[in-house]
Parts: structure tokens; sequence; C-alpha cells
């Protein structure tokens, strides 16, 4: 019995050696999981770069399944993710999975950009990883945004409409752009196609075409951590960073306690809650889409509406659109915009801290507005808020270049 | 000839001129031939032949519409309002001038013949485009002199649910809202009395 295994283990071995001398499997899993060295002082804030796969993963997996009942035709859409619901079994589920997973997947990489903002994991050298991170968080709007179309009720409708006649704004060829992007005079059935083709197959692969980009630029330049101090400045005889564990067993170990506790809560609401309580799906859009008919109170999801509330801020259409384009683009210069000589917040000055804390809140705060009526006192705190955005920005080459920081450890903490 | 046998004819010097010019050539075409096959692409994406059959002319009879009421019908997938105005609303018109972002129509939001204070050939006919200028949603029509919620001396107008938008009865937006320009009016012509084409200049044809 014994030696039938060894000579088992034996012939998988050779096999193991067959294929990496054909493709490089077992080098790849050391170089990027059982030898990738990860900082060892990861906090909370490090599950939510794994947990963002993760949710991909899902949007890929309950996506693929959905495009098997969906229709992407004006006539029939609705009716067919209403099928999806009541009439395909466990629909709902897979269903709700996808939708309820969208906002996840917001929560989750707002979460991670966060983090990077608080440990300053954009700076030298991870300025390309911060750039290819800010690249899929522009994508996913643009996926999450042609996805919500394709349930075809009002508020995809109305929020369309919204949303492209944004390029309208455009001079000169705005007008002529709405009608190329539309393919139609108004939000047509052309229209609906085109976005259905964009969420299940364009955008995807720019999104994993992007991610795979992000890991690769993050494996070579190698994790920041809490600190903010380089692991790869101090190493042992064997070249091995002494502050680094491998991201396997140490890393998965640890991700995986996180995608319990986080598939915990999006169970939670997956079944209990699977609209968010109106914000993840909102309750408009349980009513098929009418072009005559406009929503009294037209709101995007809630992943937008900071931006949303930027836009109306801003009393000129133009402006407005510009504003909203800029407070996605400046995130694009968070390298070059914090001269600090640390990374991490822990060592930054309270001018940091203060600033930090506050553009977390104005985030928050622009958001809820984002959801609001729009009454002038709302308009009001919008614009304040909107100021105060850009303040952030504006402010932090000044504030970083000039505060005093605290002096950083040679090793990282706990 | 004799240089031929010597070891720098085996392993010859780059002709650097011809290759640049090789290079920029294929560069050249390339990229020329990229675009001409990225067109048909590009241009998929433009309204179908069917699209544009569908935004065809819509004919409208208005024999039956009373001073006051508006028909709504559907052009282009655009929601266009046939109101017919009381003598009251057209009297109006000529008292909110200074309220309007732009009471004379001096933006190109309607065809010519509809560029006066009604905003439309007959002052008892007004024919609009009644999607908001701002964003594109549709303003209810709130016709009654009443005070409103957002305006203490309403004199009856459109009024945009989305972002509070207001425009009056000839369609031209109250100033300091979000909608800067005057809801359109599309081309129409009177086929007679009792009929309206709209998508059609009374002179020129189909737009």
């Amino acid at each position: 019995m014994a030696k039938a295994a060894s000579m088992l283990s034996k012939n998988a071995d050779a096999f193991g050696q067959w294929v990496d001398k054909r493709i490089p499997i077992s080098s790849f899993w050391k170089e990027h999981i059982s030898e990738y060295y990860a900082p060892k002082n990861f906090n909370i804030m490090y599950f939510f770069g794994s947990l963002a796969l993760l949710v991909l993963v899902n949007q890929i997996v309950t996506g693929i399944f959905l495009t098997m009942h969906y229709k992407p035709d004006a006539a029939l859409a609705f009716g067919s993710v209403e099928y999806i619901m009541r009439d395909v079994e466990w629909g709902w589920l897979i269903r709700y999975m996808h939708s309820t997973g969208a906002s996840a997947f917001f929560i989750v990489v707002y979460l991670h950009m966060f983090r990077a903002l608080m440990y300053g994991s954009y700076q030298k050298p991870r300025e390309l990883v911060w750039i290819l991170g800010v690249l899929i968080y522009l994508v996913l709007m643009a996926e999450a945004f042609v996805g919500y179309v394709l349930p075809w009720g009002q508020m995809s409708y109305w929020g369309a409409q919204v949303i492209v006649s944004l390029f309208g704004a455009i001079p000169y060829v705005g007008d002529a752009l709405v009608e190329w992007i539309r393919g139609d005079y108004y939000i047509a059935d052309a229209t609906l196609n085109r976005f259905f083709a964009l969420h299940v197959i364009a955008l995807p692969l720019a999104l994993l075409a992007l991610v795979v980009l992000h890991l690769a630029a993050l494996h070579e330049v190698g994790s920041n951590n809490p600190d903010g101090i380089e692991i790869k400045a101090n190493k042992d005889a064997d070249g091995i960073p002494r502050d680094g564990i491998p991201f396997h067993p140490y890393y998965t170990v640890k991700d995986i306690f996180g995608v319990g506790i986080f598939l915990l809560l999006f169970a939670f609401i997956l079944f209990y809650a699977p609209d968010g309580g109106g914000y993840f799906l909102e309750k408009d859009n349980f009513a098929a889409s009418d072009p005559l008919v406009t929503p009294e109170h037209i709101v995007p999801v809630w992943y937008f509406t900071p931006y949303y509330a930027i836009l109306r801020a801003i009393p000129d259409k133009l402006l407005g659109v510009v504003a909203m384009g800029a407070a996605i683009f400046v995130l694009f210069l968070m390298p070059w915009l914090d001269r600090s000589k640390v990374r991490s917040i822990r060592y930054k000055g309270l001018g940091s801290k203060i600033m930090l804390t506050v553009f977390a809140i104005c985030f928050i705060r622009l958001g809820m507005l984002g959801t609001a009526e729009g009454t002038p006192a709302e308009t009001l705190e919008s614009r304040v808020w909107t100021f105060v955005y850009f303040a952030f920005f504006a402010l932090m080459p000044v504030v970083t270049s000039m505060e005093n920081t605290k002096p950083v450890p040679e090793r990282v903490t706990t | 000839m004799s240089k031929s046998a010597t070891s720098e004819s085996i392993q010859p010097q780059t002709d650097t001129g011809r290759r640049n010019l090789l290079l920029g050539v294929t560069g050249v075409l390339g990229a020329a031939g990229t675009g001409f096959v990225a067109w048909p692409f590009i241009a998929s994406w433009k309204p179908s032949a069917k699209a544009k059959t569908v935004g065809a002319p819509v004919e409208v009879s208005i024999a039956d519409l009373q001073p006051g009421q508006m028909a709504r019908v559907q052009w282009r997938g655009q929601a266009i309002g046939i109101l017919r105005r009381t003598d009251r609303m057209i009297e109006d018109l000529d008292r909110l001038t200074d309220r309007l972002a732009d009471p004379d129509s001096s933006q190109d939001q309607q065809p010519q013949y509809a560029e006066n204070t009604y905003r439309s050939i007959k002052p008892e006919y007004l024919i609009l485009n009644i999607h908001c200028t701002h964003l594109g949603c549709v303003p209810e029509m709130l016709p009654e002199v009443e005070p409103q919620v957002f305006d203490d001396d309403w004199r009856g107008g459109f009024y945009c649910p989305c972002h509070k938008s207001a425009f009056d009865l000839a369609g031209r937006v109250y100033a300091g809202k979000p909608a800067q320009l005057n809801l359109e009016v599309p081309p129409y012509s009177f086929l007679d009395d009792d009929r309206i084409l709209i998508g059609v200049d009374p002179e020129q044809g189909v737009s």
C-alpha cells in the first residue's frame, strides 16, 4: 500500500516536472503566492483587495448565468428580469447576488482606496499601482452604469437619459456624440443592446486586463504596509525581507477569515434586504421604463451620488460636468500631490490627519446630498462640500511639504 | 566587388535612412488602414436606417383640443406637447420678461418661424419638445395661476421634478435654474387648420 502511494507521488512529481518544462506554473505560483513576501503587519484595512477579487468572481459567475435568461431587447428586457426573479429556479438568488454584488464591489473598492490614502500606498514607487487602480475604478463605474440600465426599469431608463445627456454639454460635438452613444434619437432599443454588449464583454475584458496589470505592478514593487516603510530595505542573508512573510499560507489564511466575515454580511443583505433599503436597487426601478413619464425624483445608485452632488452643486451644465470629471481625474494626481517624506498617516503631521478625516466626511456627506431632493439649503451645502473636496487635493502639496512628520521606525510595528 | 569578400559585407551596416523610411511609411499606412477599418465599427453606433425611418414625421389632429388643454405625442421618442393656450396665457407671456433667462428666444432653441414671444407659428398653439433642456426629464405642466412651493408668484408653466427647473407657458426657462436653455420647439407645420405635421418645416420639408 505504501509502495503504491510512493509510486503515485513519484508519478505526480514527474508529471509536474513535465508540465513545468513546458509552462512555468510552479515558478509562477512561487513568485506570486508561496514566495511573494508581504509585510507581516497587515491590518484589517488589507482585507479589501482580496475581497474585491472575490466580488469580481461573484459578478462574473452570476453574470454569466444571468445572460442565459436575460433578453437585451427594449420590449423584452424588463419582463425577462421579472422572469428570472419569478420563474427561473433560484433565479432570484442569482440576480440578487449580482445586484447586491455590485454595491458590495463599490463598498469594498472605496475602503480599499481609503486604505491607500491612509497609508500612502500611491507614493513612489507605487504610482502605477495607484493609477491602474484608479483606471479599474473608472471602468468599474462605467460597468456599473451600463449594468444598471439593463433591467430597463424607470430608473434604468431615466438614469441613462441623464448620464448620457451629460456628454451633450461638450461644446460643438456634444449633440452628435449623444446621438452616437444612443444610436437613436432617444434612449432606445439600440442603446440597451449596445450597453448589454459593453456590460458583458467589452468592459469586463478591460476590467480583467487592468486587474492583472494592477497585481503585476504591485508584485513588482511589493506591498506597502500600515507603517509605510519599505520592507525590501532590510533583507536577511537569503535575500528575504526580515519583515516579510510568504503570502501563502499566512495571508491566504488571513484573507479566508476576511472572506468569512464578508460573506456573513453579504448573505445577510442578500436574504433580508436585497434592495438595500432602496439604495442598492431603487424602488422606481421595479416599474417598467416609460419614455413619456419621468419619475419624480431621479437619483443614481448610491456609489455615484458624491459625484452627482458635485454635478448638481454647480449651476452651469458644462462646468458641472467638468467639475464632476475633475473630481474623478484629480485622483490620478495623488502620487504627485503628496509631497510628504513619510507614507503612512501614522507618521504624518496633524494637518494631514485632519485633512484626510475631513475628506472622508466630505465624501460621505456629498454621497448623502446626492440622494437628496436638492432644496436650496442642500444645494448650498453641496457647494461647500464640493469646495472642500477640491481643497483636499489643492492643499495637499502645501500641507504635506510644510508639516512636521514623526520619525519613522526602522522595522514594522504591530 | 572585392568588398563583398570582407566580413563587413557578411554583416552589412544598417542603412538607417532606408529603415526609417520603411518604418515611417509602414507607420503612416498602418495608421491610415487602422482608421479605415475602425470607421465601420464607429459608424455602426450611429442611428440605423430603421431608427431613421421610425423617426419620420408625425401627423397630429388638433380639431378637438380645448383651450388650456395639452395633447402629447411622441416624435423620435421625444415627448411633444401641443398646448392650446387661453387668452390669459397668451397675455401673461409679456409680463414675465424680467424673470426669464432668455425671454426673446435669442438662443437657437426654435426654428426661425417660432422666434417670437409666443415661440410658435400661431400664438394660440404652442408645439414644444417637453424634455427639460437640463438633463432630459419631462417637466409637469402646472397651468394654473397659483402660488407653488417653489414660486409664490407662479403664472402657470412647466416644472421639472428632477432638478427643479421651471418654464413658462411658451417653454421659456426661468432665470437661475439648472436648465439654462428654453425648451426646444421642434420643426412643425400646419397641414391645414386642424392638422399639424411634426418634424417638417413649413417650407423646407423633412428635417
